[in-house]
């Protein structure tokens, strides 16, 4: 598993990856209560807002950490988004998409390293 | 920046594991480890206690109880003079155009008014009453007081454990208690829509005083996060967002909270800052008015979103002035203003989210029937 300064977790599974936030950051953004979901199919680039989440505090945007195309959405958390806070860095993943340059995925941090970047 | 105040609770909010952020001036708690949304329930099931020492407390006297009602009553469109000793109500201070410029509690406490504004107003309410109240009534800042605020349907057990006359009291009765040892003004009220009490004690014994309810299985510490969804879902206005100087009580959806005495064509007509404006409000009704708004999907809607009435309609007929998730309706809430035509309950709306129009409609207020002990 590779990690986002945005604190975004990103997991390859054959050619996709499946992209959710780290337990650090459903910590910080507290019960969440709404998540929007992008179409599957989009394009997107890198820092696009592609997912809304609202916790009862306030709203978030989760940006496409690549240049990419959505794949498919995990449509659960629209019905049970709590879901995010019980299990963020397993079943309350976002989406799946498709790189464009695979490699890129190599830029980011190992656990070791989000764990001393989030200190 | 200038420093941020602190209450005489802040030690014990950290050794709670509050999370600490700046609120009107002051170093507040916005939530403990419990969360937001489980604070919530938690009040709504059993007893939440609330740090509200940030709030003003401020002490009319002079004279006679009728001297110091009378010349309350220069400052606000409440009937003062007609309430009964021991008795507390809601009201607020107008301005010259019937806008409110703050909204606030005062009690009867024999011939003494007690008041408490909110704290990012409180220096300007000081202020106001100073220059407009005539000389013979002493106005004093209680800044060496405490506030606590218990609430929830197991508040009266809790307290009245420490005080049995706590559970004589009614909604809105003001009573010196005895609470373990420590002298307290109790109120009967609160700003969650749940049963409960606010505590006025010295500075110098509220920690103490509130550990020993934080002690007790019924009470859990909560936050300023909860505090706004409990009194959201509640209906209640909170100033500065619902209510401002631009805003007129009969706008506001506040009309009952000014008495008979002081409506047009009562005892003590006018009298008070935009009297005029505000009966006219009143005669002719109100270009808008706030009322509640349930979003129809799950998307939260807060402050500051516009309401259309159609999907594709350029001009706004509304804006959201309070928004969010009600934990207790398990949805979002919201509660705004909209113009005449579109306030009447069940109107279908269309609020703008994100680039976006979600379906929306307007609804009474409150969200949860209030669970106050009459």
């Amino acid at each position: 598993m590779k990690f986002t300064e945005e604190h975004e977790w990103l997991r390859a599974e054959g050619d996709e990856v499946v992209v959710g936030i780290t337990t650090h950051a459903a910590e910080q953004l507290g019960d969440v209560v709404f998540v929007e979901l992008p179409e599957e199919g989009t394009v997107v680039s890198k820092d696009d807002e592609v997912v809304v989440i609202e916790s009862v505090k306030a709203a978030s945007d989760i940006l496409a950490p690549l240049d990419g195309e959505i794949t498919e959405v995990n449509s659960t958390l629209a019905d049970d988004p709590g879901k995010v806070n019980e299990d963020p860095q397993g079943e309350a993943w976002f989406f799946k998409m498709k790189l464009s340059d695979p490699s890129q995925m190599d830029d980011f941090m190992d656990e070791a390293a989000y764990q001393k970047f989030i200190g | 920046m200038t420093e941020l105040e602190q209450t005489p609770l802040v030690a014990l909010h950290k050794a709670l594991g509050a999370k600490m952020v700046p609120f009107a001036g002051y170093e507040m708690p916005v939530q403990y480890p419990m969360g937001v949304m489980n604070e919530h329930l938690h009040t709504r099931a059993h007893a939440g206690l609330f740090d509200v020492s940030h709030m003003g407390q401020v002490l009319l006297s002079g004279g006679s109880w009728e001297a110091v009602a009378l010349a309350f009553e220069a400052l606000v469109p409440m009937d003062v003079l007609g309430l009964g000793d021991g008795r507390q109500r809601y009201g607020f201070f107008t301005n010259d155009a019937g806008g409110i410029e703050d909204d606030l509690m005062f009690a009867r406490r024999g011939d003494n008014l007690f008041v408490v504004v909110n704290a990012a107003c409180k220096a300007a309410d000081v202020a106001r009453m100073r220059a407009a109240l005539p000389g013979g009534i002493a106005i004093q800042e209680l800044t060496d007081r405490a506030l606590i605020a218990l609430q929830g349907p197991q508040a009266e057990t809790a307290l009245a454990r420490l005080d049995a006359r706590a559970a004589g009291m009614r909604f809105m009765d003001v009573a010196d208690l005895d609470l373990g040892g420590c002298a307290a003004i109790v109120s009967r009220s609160g700003y969650t829509g749940e049963d409960g009490f606010e505590i006025s004690v010295p500075a110098d014994r509220a920690e103490q005083l509130a550990q020993t309810l934080l002690d007790m299985d019924e009470v859990a510490p909560i936050g300023l996060g909860a505090r706004d969804s409990l009194r959201l879902e509640a209906g209640l206005c909170l100033y500065g967002h619902d209510l401002d100087p631009q805003t007129n009580p009969i706008e506001a959806s506040l009309t009952w909270a000014m008495q008979k005495a002081r409506r047009a064509g009562g005892a003590r007509q006018g009298g008070f800052p935009g009297a005029a404006a505000i009966y006219d409000a009143m005669l002719h009704g109100p270009d808008r008015r706030r009322v509640g708004l349930q979003p129809q999907g799950r998307a939260p809607m807060r402050e500051g979103v516009a309401l259309f009435d159609s999907e594709t309609a350029s001009d706004p007929v509304g804006r959201i002035t309070s928004g969010g998730f009600g934990p207790s309706l398990g949805a979002p809430v919201a509660m705004g203003y909209v113009t005449a035509p579109h306030a009447s309950s069940g109107t279908a709306l269309w609020a703008e989210v994100r680039g976006k129009r979600l379906p929306v409609t307007t609804c009474d207020l409150p969200f949860i029937p209030a669970n106050f002990k009459r």
